[in-house]
């Protein structure tokens, strides 16, 4: 930096004035004004009540107050961790699993086709718009003619057959299936990339001092997708806690609670009940908790992939 | 002369690229042999694949089946007939050309400003590498993972007042700004890595910053730009959230939100459901078919930064 610093002054005399930062200032002023300056306006109503008319009026942490007393707001988070167990953690086990089965031992059994194509099956669902994809399981899920109890009546288990979305006690597994159904060609894909740049040597000694595909699985394949597994883990997670499209297509939050989260909450408090206050409270812990997550994550992967892909 | 000849002879045998030749034509045949065993997993993983296709197929068959053959035969068997009326009906009924216009309008214009906005400052940060450019990136990196929840309702009020509330413009702006700060994560690594001596060559030749810019990063960084493009555009289509509240309007609607605002309305009929995920699913899977190289270059980009 000292050393390039007095030759780029000294180039920057061919150069108009002004520098480089002249060039940020597109970005920086959209920033401002998309994000930060309505960030701060967010933090701002969350200390009013304010029903969407008039002027807001400054209650100090009412709201957060009254947020942490209502079970609304804790069950929300706790669907949060379901929503991180079916959109971050089956869908990289199961990801890892079938990039490994594709890259290590359909490929060189049966071509690189088939294995290209097979991924690009399991990546399908992830070219929908989740609004699309919602909007088909709505319609398998549904309970007279939908596809499932259709086809559970069909093979005699007609008494399985449930109101699957309308039923309190099933509708978070419903949403869940659909989560992981999309998020699974996500992992797949990343996975099958992270393995094409491990060296196949690597492989081949592990075959030849015989270590069986199990063993070179849980020796190789996974220590050399620490980086690829860490990026998935990180970004499937804080989508997982911004989760909002789904639930508003397919649940509502419903029925009462039971799939309800932080994102959908916040919206139906803003536009729904209009209590703007309490909804940009919500939303303001839910920005905290994303951003705690995010770093969190980020510093735990930095740490345990020092020196190895920087 | 006797004495050279082996000698000569005998690295010729154990020539490593011959060798290795050699291990490669016996490892290949070992790997093709496939077994009891590779067909069972190859089998099973077809099989877990064919599931996750499964849906698209059952919105295929049913969004042309007779809605009184779906309660006759169900919704596994092929139709006998062709009916198009469930899809017309959702197409004429919702309007969907106009939605498809709109979200090609937005999603086109959101791709085009957020990569131009992402160069800009791409440039800054990874060319110029201006002072506390890893601070700028950190900022920038918040407009990516604040949740869209703890912006929407100032955005409502803020574009209500400006009167972009309800049209194309406001929508574009704002996704614009947010995608852009990707793009600018993404564009500035790659800028960070750029051959210095093209640059210095440039610069020598009497070159401005902006002529740097137009005439050698920008024709080098096409490639990347071209990934981000698309994906800003495939972001935008398929967004929701911010859509489904600035654009209220169904002449304004992008598909996404047409398509999530569906709830409730034509359930009672078995195949409109169907009909309408097939109108939704189209327009995504030709743009799969488009830009699948770009889609699965820019997968393993944007996953190792």
């Amino acid at each position: 930096m000292t050393v390039t610093a007095p030759s780029a002054r000294r180039r920057s005399a061919l150069e108009p004035a002004g520098g480089y930062w002249g060039y940020l200032i597109p970005g920086a002023l959209g920033f401002a004004a998309v994000v930060l300056i309505p960030f701060g306006m967010n933090v701002y109503l969350s200390l009013t009540k304010y029903r969407g008319v008039g002027t807001p009026q400054f209650i100090g942490l009412d709201n957060y107050v009254r947020l942490f007393a209502d079970p609304t707001f804790w069950t929300s988070f706790l669907n949060s961790i379901a929503f991180i167990f079916a959109m971050a953690i089956v869908p990289t086990a199961f990801g890892v699993l079938v990039a490994a089965v594709l890259f290590d031992y359909i490929a060189p059994r049966f071509g690189a086709r088939s294995s290209s194509i097979l991924r690009a099956l399991f990546y399908l669902p992830q070219i929908l718009p989740i609004a699309v994809a919602g909007v088909l399981w709505k319609w398998m899920y549904q309970p007279e003619y939908g596809i499932i109890n259709t086809m559970l009546e069909a093979v005699g288990l007609g008494d399985l057959a449930q109101n699957w979305l309308g039923d309190p006690n099933f509708a978070i597994y419903a949403v869940m299936n659909v989560l992981i159904w999309l998020q699974i060609g996500y992992t797949v894909v990343i996975f099958m990339a992270g393995l094409s740049r491990v060296d196949p040597a690597l492989y081949e000694a592990a075959e030849l001092d015989g270590a069986g595909w199990f063993t070179r699985f849980r020796v190789i394949t996974l220590n050399q997708l620490r980086p690829e597994i860490a990026v998935v883990v990180i970004t499937t997670s804080v989508a997982a806690l911004k989760v909002f499209a789904p639930i508003f297509v397919l649940t509502k939050g419903g029925p009462g609670t039971s799939t309800i989260v932080p994102a959908y909450f916040s919206y139906y408090n803003f536009f729904t009940t209009t209590q703007v206050g309490y909804g940009a409270a919500v939303a303001t812990v839910l920005a905290l908790v994303v951003t705690v997550v995010a770093v969190g994550l980020l510093l735990f992967q930095t740490r345990n992939t020092e020196g190895f892909e920087k | 002369m006797t004495v050279t000849a082996p000698t000569g002879a005998a690295p010729e045998l154990i020539d490593p690229k011959a060798a290795r030749k050699a291990r490669a034509r016996v490892d290949r045949t070992r790997h093709r042999r496939r077994g009891v065993s590779g067909w069972v997993v190859l089998i099973v993983v077809a099989a877990i694949a064919i599931l996750m296709i499964f849906p698209f197929w059952l919105a295929l068959i049913n969004a042309f089946k007779p809605a009184p053959e779906y309660i006759a035969n169900g919704p596994i068997s092929v139709p006998t007939s062709l009916d198009f009326s469930a899809l017309i009906k959702f197409w004429t009924g919702i309007d969907f050309n106009q939605k498809l216009v709109n979200s090609v309008i937005i999603s086109g214009s959101v791709a085009l400003i957020a990569a131009a906005i992402s160069l800009l400052s791409a440039f800054a940060i990874g060319i110029g590498k201006i002072k506390g450019r890893v601070w700028v990136l950190a900022v920038f990196m918040l407009a990516f993972t604040i949740p869209q929840e703890a912006l929407v309702y100032p955005l409502y009020i803020l574009t209500r007042n400006l009167g972009l509330y309800d049209t194309k413009l406001g929508v574009i702006i704002i996704l614009s700004v947010l995608q852009s700060a990707f793009g600018t994560y993404m564009l500035a690594s790659v800028l960070g890595s750029f051959p210095t001596e093209v640059l210095e060559a440039a610069r020598i030749d009497g070159a401005s910053r902006r002529q740097v810019l137009w005439h050698i990063v920008f024709p080098l960084t096409r490639p990347t730009l071209g990934v981000l493009v698309t994906f800003f555009f495939i972001w935008t289509w398929n967004d929701f959230f911010l859509p489904l509240v600035l654009l209220p309007s169904s002449a304004n609607q992008t598909v996404s939100v047409a398509l999530g605002a569906l709830s409730g309305q034509y359930t009672s009929d078995p195949t409109a459901l169907a009909a309408a995920s097939l109108a939704g699913i189209l327009p995504a899977l030709v743009f799969f078919l488009i830009f699948q190289r770009t889609l699965m270059r820019g997968v393993n980009l944007g996953a190792i930064k």
